[in-house]
C-alpha cells in the first residue's frame, strides 16, 4: 500500500481526511516507472466540489486510457490543512501516487468560475511552483488553464504557461506527442511552448502583447512570434456520441455536492438567452445518441454502484430523445433502488407525469426559471418564457398534487426599471392565488409555498451583454430592499418567501469575467493579503479585496458599470467561438428594442457556430 | 435471508467514518450485484445494518453487517464477488447465513478486543508490565465518562475482562461493548496513564479491534454458517 503524503497525526487533526488519501473506487494506480507523462488534474475548490465536476472526470478517463500517461487528481486543501502545509512545509501532492505536483510534466487547472481564482494561486504556492509562468524553469510543470473562464483568461494570463480554449476531447493526444518529441530530442520549455501554440485551441499569453489606449481599453492585441496565430479557435468535439465518457468514473468515499452517475445527453443550447454565457460557447447544439447513453446508464450504475442517476446539459427538454431516455431509466433502475433526479425540466403532462412515479409529490417542488419578472424583461433577455406559460405549468402541477414552487430570478438585468423589479414579487403572487382558484379548500395539501430566488446579474463575454454596464453593489442592495419591500405588500404573502444573496462577491466576479491583464496584480495582492475560497461566503473578505483594488490603483467601475461602446476591443476578442461578434452586436441591439430573436429549431439567426458543420440548423440545411 | 458479513480494516481506509462506511458498502452490494432486499417507498434504502461503529483512525480485523438478501449462492462466491469490488483497505473475511432466530449484530455485541500499539515517539516512559499488574489489583477503577450532555462516573474494573502485555510491547485487552456498557479502549488506557501519573498524547495509540463477541463470548461470526 501506497504511503499517505500527510501522516496519522495531521490526518486525524483536519476536517475530512478522506479529501486527501485518494484509493477510491475506479481511481487510477499506474507505475510511474512505466510512463512517459505524469498530469495532475486540477479543480481548484475543495475536493467535494471538484468531484462533482463531470469535466475532469471525462478528462481523467481520457487520458489513463493512454498508457504512456498517468493522470491524477488534486484539489484545493481545506484551510485547515491549508495552514499545516504551510507551517510544516509539506508541498502539495496528487491524490493517487501521494506525490509532490513539481515532479510532474503537467498541471491541468479548470476553471469553472471566476471566484476560484485565488485558489488557482493557492495550488501553484504550495506546490512550489512560480506563481508567474516567467519565473518558471525546466524543472516545473507546465501549468495548463481549461474550461469556461478560459474564454476571457486575461486578468489570469500571467499565471498560465498556456490555456486550452474549448472542448478538451480533441487536442490532447497531439499536446502530449509534441511534449514527448520536444523531451527525447532535448529541447527546452520555451521550445515546447512555441510547438504547442500552432496547435489548434491553444493560447500561450506569453506570446501575445497587449497596448492599451490612455483610457485604459485596448489599442492592440498582437503575437510577439510568427509561430502564434493572430486568433484562436474554440475546440469542439462533434460527435459527441463517439466522443469518449467515462464509464467508470471515480467513487468517492464521502458525500460529494454531486453524488451521482451522471449522463451528459447533449451539449450546446437552441435557446439563446442574452444573459447566457454557456448558451453562446457550447454552440452549436450536439445530441449524444440516445442508445449509447441508455449502454452507459447501465455501465456506470454497475461500476459505481451509485444509488442515483441524473442528466446533464443546458436545456434538458431540448433533448429530442428525452421521453425515451426519461422512460427507459424509470422502467429499467426506478424501484431496483436506484433513484432517478429529473433535471428541470419545462412543466407539460410528460414532465408532471415521470415526476410523480420518481418523486414524493408532498416533498418535492417545481422549479421555474423566468429570469425576469415582467414580460417586457423577458423580452430583453429572449427568455421564451411566458406568464401564460408558467400558471399553466403551475396550474397543471397544483391539480396534480404539488404545492411548492421556486422561482428563478435576475436583478440588475440591462434597461431594468422599479416596474420590472416589482414584477417579480407580482408575478409570484399571481402562482399563489392561481393555486388557490384552482384547488378548492378540501383538496389542498396545506398552503401553496413560493419561494422566489433573485441572483444579481453579471455581464459576460461573449453574450450579447458583453456591452452592458453593470450594477454597483449599492444599485443591487436597493433593489434586492424594493423587491423584498413589494412581497411583502402581496396578497398572498405568508406564502411567499424571497431570498437574495449579498453582492459584494457578485462586483468581483464581474471585474474578472470581462477584465483585462491589469487585474492579475489585484488578484496577486488580494491572495497574499490571505484570500482565500472567495466563492465560501465564510471566507469572503470584501475589504480585503477593496483594498488590493485601491493598492493596485485598479478601478473596479472601469469593468463593471462603464457601458462599452460597440467598436471596443475587448480582452477576449482573440477568441473565435464560432459565435460572431456582429451576430452578439445585433442581439444587444435586439435586446434594447425588446425584439425576441427565434431559438435555433424556429429558424436559424445565423450566428456563426454552423462554421463548426452542426447544430440544428446545419443538420436541417445538410 | 439474513447474512452476517465480516470485513477488515485497514491501510488507509482507518480514515473513512462510520458513517461513509455505511455508504460504502451500500455501493459495494450494488458493484458485486447482490441481491440485497429494499425498504419501500420513494426512497428504498437498503436492509443493511452494523454490528458497531468504528471511531475514525481505528483499523479493524472483526467488523461486521447483516444484510437480507433475496437470493444468494456460496459463501466462497459472495466473498469472492465483493472483494472484487474492494477498495484496498477493506477486506471481506466470511460471509455465513444466520439463523432465523439470531439476533442482530448490532444488539448482539457484548465484549471486543483490541491491540494497541503505540506510535514511534510515543513509547510509555513507565515500566507497562508493572503498571498493568497493579492497575488491575486496584479492587476499582472509577473514571469519569463523558455522555453527550453530562458525565458520570463508571467502575472500570468489572468492565475490563482482559488486560495484558502483548509480545510486541503493545496492549491486548478484551472490554465491554455494545448497547449496554460501551467502553472505548482509549478510555481504558487513559485510566493506565492516569495510575502511572501521566498524561497520554493525543496521537499516541494505534488500536486495532480484532473482534466483536455476544454475550456467551462467541465471536459474531460464529453465530452464523456457511452456505
Amino acid at each position: 500500500m501506497r504511503k499517505p503524503a500527510l501522516n496519522d497525526e495531521i490526518l486525524l487533526t483536519i476536517e475530512k481526511p478522506a479529501r486527501y488519501i485518494g484509493n477510491e473506487i475506479n481511481s487510477v494506480m499506474k507505475d510511474p516507472a512505466k510512463v512517459d507523462i505524469r498530469f495532475a488534474m486540477c479543480f481548484p475548490d475543495v475536493y467535494e466540489i471538484g468531484m462533482s465536476h463531470l469535466g475532469i472526470q471525462i478528462l481523467y478517463d481520457m487520458f489513463n486510457r493512454r498508457d504512456d500517461v498517468w493522470c491524477e487528481r488534486v484539489f484545493s486543501p481545506w484551510t485547515d490543512l491549508d495552514q499545516i502545509m504551510r507551517e510544516k512545509k509539506i508541498p502539495l501532492f496528487a491524490l493517487e501516487s501521494q506525490e509532490p505536483l513539481r515532479k510532474f510534466d503537467f498541471l491541468g487547472i479548470t476553471l469553472q468560475y471566476e471566484m476560484c481564482y485565488t485558489n488557482i494561486l493557492q495550488i501553484l504556492e504550495l506546490s512550489e511552483i512560480p506563481l508567474l509562468s516567467r519565473d518558471r524553469t525546466e524543472e516545473d510543470p507546465i501549468v495548463i488553464g481549461g474550461g469556461p473562464c478560459t474564454y476571457n483568461p486575461e486578468p489570469i494570463a500571467e499565471f498560465f504557461d498556456f490555456f486550452y480554449i474549448g472542448e478538451g476531447e480533441t487536442q490532447y493526444d497531439a499536446i502530449f506527442e509534441l511534449y514527448k518529441e520536444n523531451r527525447k530530442n532535448g529541447k527546452s520549455r520555451r521550445d515546447f511552448l512555441m510547438k504547442v501554440c500552432q496547435v489548434p485551441g491553444i493560447y500561450v499569453p506569453s506570446f501575445y502583447d497587449t497596448v492599451y489606449h490612455e483610457d485604459g481599453t485596448i489599442q492592440s492585441f498582437t503575437p510577439n512570434i510568427p509561430e502564434a496565430p493572430k486568433c484562436i479557435e474554440k475546440q469542439v468535439v462533434m460527435s459527441l456520441t463517439d466522443a469518449p465518457y467515462p464509464t467508470a468514473p471515480v467513487v468517492p468515499f464521502i458525500k460529494v455536492t454531486q453524488d451521482r452517475v451522471v449522463l451528459e445527453i447533449q451539449r450546446g443550447c437552441i435557446r439563446g438567452c442574452r444573459f447566457c454565457q454557456a448558451g453562446m460557447l457550447y454552440r452549436p447544439l450536439r445530441e449524444k445518441d440516445v442508445e449509447v447513453l441508455k449502454d452507459y446508464a447501465e455501465k456506470m450504475l454497475k461500476n459505481t454502484g451509485h444509488e442515483e442517476i441524473s442528466l446533464s446539459s443546458l436545456s434538458s427538454s431540448d433533448y429530442s430523445a428525452l421521453k425515451e431516455i426519461v422512460t427507459f431509466l424509470v422502467d429499467e433502475f426506478h424501484g431496483k433502488g436506484v433513484n432517478i433526479s429529473l433535471p428541470s425540466l419545462r412543466i407539460d403532462a410528460f414532465a408532471l407525469d415521470v415526476m410523480s412515479k420518481v418523486q414524493d409529490i408532498k416533498k418535492s417542488s417545481l422549479t421555474f426559471a423566468p429570469e425576469a419578472g415582467s414580460q417586457r424583461m423577458r423580452d430583453v433577455i429572449n427568455k421564451g418564457l411566458t406568464e401564460d406559460m408558467i400558471l399553466h405549468g403551475a396550474g397543471m402541477a397544483f391539480q396534480g398534487g404539488w404545492n411548492k414552487v421556486k422561482l428563478y430570478f435576475m436583478l440588475g438585468l440591462p434597461g431594468e426599471t422599479e416596474e420590472d423589479i416589482k414584477e417579480i414579487a407580482v408575478l409570484s403572487d399571481k402562482i399563489a392565488r392561481h393555486y388557490y382558484e384552482l384547488i378548492p379548500k378540501e383538496a389542498r395539501n396545506g398552503k401553496v409555498q413560493i419561494t422566489s430566488s433573485t441572483s444579481f446579474f453579471i455581464p459576460k463575454p461573449f453574450t450579447p451583454f458583453q456591452w452592458a454596464p453593470m450594477n454597483t453593489r449599492e444599485d443591487f442592495q436597493n433593489k434586492a430592499h424594493l423587491l423584498n419591500d413589494t412581497f411583502k405588500e402581496q396578497l398572498n404573502r405568508k406564502s411567499l418567501k424571497y431570498n437574495w444573496h449579498e453582492a459584494d462577491l457578485s462586483e468581483l466576479e464581474g471585474v474578472f469575467a470581462r477584465g483585462d491583464r491589469k487585474c492579475a496584480k489585484v488578484l496577486l495582492n488580494a491572495y497574499k493579503k490571505g484570500c482565500l475560497f472567495d466563492s465560501w461566503s465564510e471566507f469572503f473578505q470584501y475589504q480585503k479585496w477593496l483594498e488590493a483594488f485601491r493598492e493596485e490603483g485598479v478601478s473596479i467601475d472601469f469593468y463593471n458599470t462603464r457601458e462599452r461602446s460597440e467598436d471596443e476591443v475587448f480582452p477576449w476578442d482573440f477568441i473565435d467561438i464560432g459565435v460572431t461578434k456582429s451576430f452578439l452586436r445585433r442581439e444587444w441591439q435586439n435586446a434594447k428594442t425588446e425584439s425576441v430573436t427565434p431559438n435555433c429549431r424556429e429558424k436559424c439567426s445565423g450566428c456563426g457556430a454552423s462554421n463548426f458543420k452542426g447544430g440544428v440548423c446545419f443538420e436541417t440545411k445538410n | 435471508m439474513k447474512l452476517r458479513i465480516k470485513f477488515r480494516k485497514y491501510g488507509v481506509m482507518k480514515f473513512i467514518g462510520h458513517l461513509d462506511m455505511m455508504r460504502y458498502f451500500q455501493k459495494v452490494m450494488r458493484r458485486a450485484d447482490i441481491d440485497i432486499a429494499y425498504s419501500g417507498g420513494f426512497s428504498p434504502h437498503q436492509i443493511m445494518s452494523f454490528a458497531s461503529p468504528l471511531g475514525v483512525g481505528l483499523m479493524s480485523n472483526g467488523e461486521y453487517l447483516d444484510i437480507e438478501v433475496h437470493s444468494w449462492t456460496s459463501s466462497d462466491q459472495m466473498l469472492f464477488y465483493m472483494n472484487q469490488v474492494m477498495a484496498e483497505g477493506v477486506e471481506i473475511l466470511a460471509v455465513r447465513k444466520l439463523p432465523d432466530n439470531a439476533k442482530n449484530a448490532m444488539s448482539s455485541v457484548a465484549f471486543a478486543d483490541y491491540t494497541i500499539q503505540f506510535r514511534e515517539g510515543y513509547e510509555p516512559s513507565f515500566s507497562l508490565s508493572e503498571i498493568l499488574t497493579e492497575f488491575l489489583l486496584q479492587p476499582q477503577i472509577l473514571i469519569e465518562k463523558q455522555t453527550k450532555k453530562s458525565s458520570r462516573q463508571v467502575d472500570l474494573k468489572p468492565l475490563i475482562q482482559k488486560l495484558l502485555l502483548t509480545k510486541d510491547g503493545g496492549v491486548f485487552m478484551r472490554v465491554s461493548a455494545g448497547s449496554v456498557e460501551n467502553i472505548k479502549p482509549e478510555l481504558v488506557m487513559d485510566a493506565v496513564y492516569h495510575f502511572a501519573g501521566e498524561e497520554r498524547g493525543e496521537f499516541a495509540l494505534e488500536i486495532t479491534r480484532e473482534d466483536l463477541y455476544d454475550e456467551n463470548g462467541w465471536s459474531l461470526i460464529d453465530v452464523g454458517e456457511e452456505f
